[in-house]
C-alpha cells in the first residue's frame, strides 16, 4: 500500500513584478510528497528554490495554480490561516538558523506552542524533551549568541518539532556550517524521517547532500525537469 | 496572554538605553501634570478653607475694591457713613467696620511679623464674635474694658517656631514697640491668617497706629437669615454709590459675597490649570511620538524576527498585540515615574513652601483618581501612537521579512 500524498502542487506559477518587467521565479512547477518521504530538492541559484519553499511551506501564495495539503486546496487562503496551517503542520529549518536572539533555546522551541496557545507546564516539558533529543539538555538557558552554529541548528531542529508537525521544511540546513557539524545535522534530519516518521522535504545546491534522500527532484527554471528515487 | 506581556517586557529590557530614552517624553509630561495639578488643587482647597470661616450670610465691603493688602492704596477710606447707612438697609441684621495693621512683633526678644485685627466695642463686637465664630481655647475673649491687651491666634500658642516658645495668656508681647498683655488664646480654626492674627480692641489699634477714628478698612455685614443676599449686596452697592458720590460701573469699593471672591480665585487657578494641561499636553504629545518613532525603528529592526514568528506560526494579530503591549508598556511604565515623580515634586515643594512661608498656603493635594487617571492616560498614550507601528509590523509580508537584514 502506497502512503496518502500529503503536498501535492499542481502548475503553479509565482511571477514577480519588477518595475515594468515581469520575472516569473516559478514556471508551472508539479511537485508531490507522500506521507512519511524524504525528498531533496536540488537546484542551482536562481532556479526557483527559495520561491518553491515558500510556497511548499505556506509562507506565499502563488500567482496561478494550486497547492494542496492533503488534499485541502490551500493556494488561495489568507495569511492568518495559513499562519495557522505553518503554525501546526510545517516546522522550517532555515540555512541562517533563525532563532529569535533575545530568547533562550528552550523558549524559542516554546515560541510556536504559544503561538498555538499551548499550555506553560506542556510547553516546557516539550522544549525540555526536545532539547535532550537533540542533545542540548545543557544549553537550555543559551541565547543563539552563547552557542555554536551547529547548536544553533539543533535548537532550530527541535524548534520545528515544537507543535509536532507532519511535514519539516528544510532550507540548506548545513549551508552555514562546517562538514562536520553539517554531517552531524544531517543525521539528526534522517534521525527524525526514520525513528519519528516526519516527512522531510530539504531544499538544496548541494548534490553529495542530496543523496541522503530518498528521492531528488531537480529544479530548474522554475519546473521539475527531473526526479531520481534512490535506494 | 501572558507570555505576550513577558515576551514585550524582554524586548524593552533588551533596549535598555533607547526605552528609557523614550520614557524620558512620558514622564516628564505627567510628572509635570501630577505636580502641577497636584499643587493647584492643593492651593485651592488651601484657598477654599480661608474663606470657610466666613459663612454664606456675610458680606465684606472694602474701599480698595478687592482683597488688596489692608490700607494700601486706598484713596476714600471707608467710614462711619457708610457703616451707619449700611446698618440701616433692610435685611441686614449688623455691620461692624474694622481696621487691620501689620507691624513688628517682639516677644523672647525675637521679633516677628504681626498683623493686627481691630475688634469693635459693644453690640458690634458681639456681631463680629458671632461672625467669626471665635472662641478662646485660653484665657478669655477681649472685652471693651479691655485696655493694652491683645488676644491672639492659635499659631502663637501651638508652635513655638515663631518666637522660640509658645506665647501664653498673661506675657507680654511688644506690637511696634508698644508692650500689650497676652489675654487669650483663639482656637485654632486652620486657616493660617486667622490662627496668625493679632486681635486688638479698636480703640487700642487706633492709638497704636495712629489711624482716624472713623476709618475702616472692612466693614464685615450680616445678612438676616432668610435675606436675598444678591439683593441686600446690590442696596449696599447704591447706597454706597451715593454717599461716595460715583456712578455706577465706576465704583470705588466693593461689596463681596466669600462665594464670589471665591468664585474669582477658582477662575483665577482654572485658568492656570488649563494653561498647565497644554503645557503637559504638548509635552505629553512629544512623549508620544517618540513612542511612535521608537516602534517604528524597532519594527524595521526586528522584520526579520516578525518574519521567523510568522513562519513558526505568529498570525498578524498576534504580531500586532506583541507590538502594541510593548508601546503600551513604554507609555505606563513611563507614567508610574512620571506620577511618582510628580508627586516628589509636588510634595517637595509643599514642603519648602511651608519652611520659607511658614504656612500652609503651598500645599499638595494629590488624589487617587489624579494618579489612576494619569496612569490610565500615558496607558493609552502609549497604546495609540504604538498602534500605526504595531499594525505595520502585523501586515509584514512573511516571505519579504525572513529575507530582510540589517
Amino acid at each position: 500500500m502506497t502512503a496518502p500524498t500529503i503536498i501535492k502542487i499542481v502548475d503553479v506559477w509565482k511571477t514577480y513584478k519588477m518595475g515594468d518587467v515581469e520575472v516569473h521565479a516559478l514556471r508551472g512547477m508539479n511537485f508531490e510528497v507522500k506521507d512519511g518521504e524524504f525528498v531533496a530538492i536540488m537546484g542551482p541559484s536562481g532556479s526557483g528554490k527559495s520561491t518553491a519553499v515558500n510556497m511548499i511551506g505556506a509562507l506565499d501564495i502563488p500567482t496561478k495554480g494550486k497547492i494542496y495539503l492533503d488534499r485541502k486546496d490551500i493556494s488561495k487562503l489568507s495569511e492568518s490561516s495559513l499562519a495557522q496551517i505553518r503554525g501546526r503542520r510545517i516546522g522550517f529549518i532555515f540555512q541562517q538558523f533563525n532563532l529569535i536572539p533575545t530568547l533562550t533555546a528552550k523558549e524559542n522551541i516554546m515560541l510556536p506552542m504559544v503561538f498555538q496557545g499551548t499550555p506553560a507546564k506542556k510547553r516546557i516539558a516539550r522544549a525540555e524533551k526536545l532539547l535532550k533529543m537533540v542533545d542540548l539538555g545543557d544549553r537550555m538557558d543559551h541565547r543563539p549568541t552563547e552557542m555554536s552554529g551547529g547548536q544553533q541548528q539543533r535548537v532550530a531542529i527541535a524548534r520545528s518539532l515544537a507543535n509536532d508537525p507532519e511535514v519539516v521544511l528544510a532550507d540548506e540546513p548545513t549551508g552555514n556550517l562546517d562538514s562536520k557539524t553539517g554531517n552531524m545535522v544531517m543525521d539528526f534530519l534522517k534521525k527524525l524521517h526514520k525513528e519519528e516518521g516526519k516527512t522531510i522535504i530539504m531544499v538544496t545546491h548541494d548534490a553529495n547532500l542530496s543523496k541522503q534522500a530518498q528521492r531528488i527532484d531537480y529544479l530548474r527554471d522554475g519546473i521539475i525537469i527531473k526526479s531520481k528515487k534512490q535506494r | 496572554m501572558k507570555d505576550y506581556i513577558k515576551f514585550a517586557f524582554d524586548n524593552l529590557r533588551h533596549r535598555k538605553i533607547r526605552s528609557w530614552l523614550t520614557m524620558i517624553g512620558i514622564f516628564i509630561g505627567i510628572a509635570s501634570v501630577v505636580a502641577l495639578i497636584g499643587l493647584g488643587e492643593g492651593l485651592r482647597e488651601t484657598i477654599n478653607s480661608q474663606f470657610g470661616f466666613l459663612g454664606t450670610d456675610i458680606l465684606s465691603v472694602t474701599a480698595s475694591g478687592g482683597f488688596g493688602p489692608p490700607g494700601t492704596g486706598v484713596v476714600d477710606p471707608l467710614s462711619d457713613k457708610e457703616l451707619d447707612a449700611i446698618k440701616k438697609i433692610a435685611g441686614v441684621e449688623g455691620a461692624a467696620g474694622r481696621i487691620m495693621e501689620s507691624g513688628k512683633l517682639v516677644f523672647n526678644r525675637k521679633v516677628g511679623f504681626g498683623f493686627a485685627i481691630s475688634l469693635p466695642d459693644g453690640e458690634d463686637r458681639k456681631v463680629m464674635e458671632h461672625l467669626m465664630n471665635m472662641e478662646a481655647q485660653k484665657g478669655r475673649l477681649l472685652e471693651d474694658s479691655d485696655s493694652g491687651a491683645v488676644f491672639l491666634g492659635a499659631s502663637f500658642y501651638e508652635s513655638d517656631e515663631l518666637f522660640g516658645k509658645p506665647i501664653l495668656p498673661g506675657n507680654k508681647i511688644e506690637l511696634n514697640d508698644e508692650e500689650l498683655k497676652v489675654i487669650g488664646i483663639l482656637e485654632k480654626k486652620g486657616n493660617f491668617q486667622l490662627d496668625g492674627t493679632v486681635f486688638m480692641n479698636e480703640d487700642d489699634l487706633r492709638n497704636l497706629v495712629g489711624r482716624p477714628d472713623d476709618e475702616y478698612d472692612i466693614i464685615a455685614v450680616q445678612v438676616g437669615k432668610n435675606a436675598d443676599i444678591a439683593k441686600i449686596q446690590a442696596s449696599i452697592e447704591k447706597k454706597l454709590r451715593k454717599i461716595r458720590d460715583v456712578d455706577e460701573g465706576e465704583e470705588d469699593f466693593s461689596v463681596e459675597t466669600p462665594a464670589s471672591v471665591l468664585e474669582s480665585v477658582n477662575s483665577v487657578l482654572l485658568g492656570i490649570q488649563i494653561f498647565v494641561y497644554i503645557i503637559a499636553g504638548i509635552s505629553l504629545l512629544v512623549g508620544g511620538i517618540g513612542i511612535m518613532n521608537t516602534m517604528y525603528t524597532a519594527v524595521v529592526e526586528r522584520t526579520k524576527e516578525v518574519g521567523i514568528m510568522k513562519s513558526i506560526g505568529a498570525k498578524n494579530s498576534t504580531i500586532f498585540i506583541l507590538f502594541f503591549i510593548e508601546s503600551g508598556f513604554l507609555g505606563t511604565v513611563g507614567g508610574m515615574i512620571g506620577a511618582t515623580l510628580g508627586y516628589i515634586i509636588a510634595t517637595g515643594l509643599a514642603f519648602v513652601g511651608k519652611l520659607v512661608l511658614g504656612s500652609d498656603l503651598i500645599s499638595a493635594s494629590i488624589s487617587p483618581t489624579l494618579i489612576i487617571g494619569s496612569l490610565l492616560f500615558s496607558f493609552i498614550l502609549g497604546s495609540f501612537f504604538g498602534t500605526l507601528p504595531a499594525i505595520r509590523a502585523a501586515k509584514l509580508n512573511p516571505v519579504d521579512a525572513l529575507r530582510y537584514s540589517k
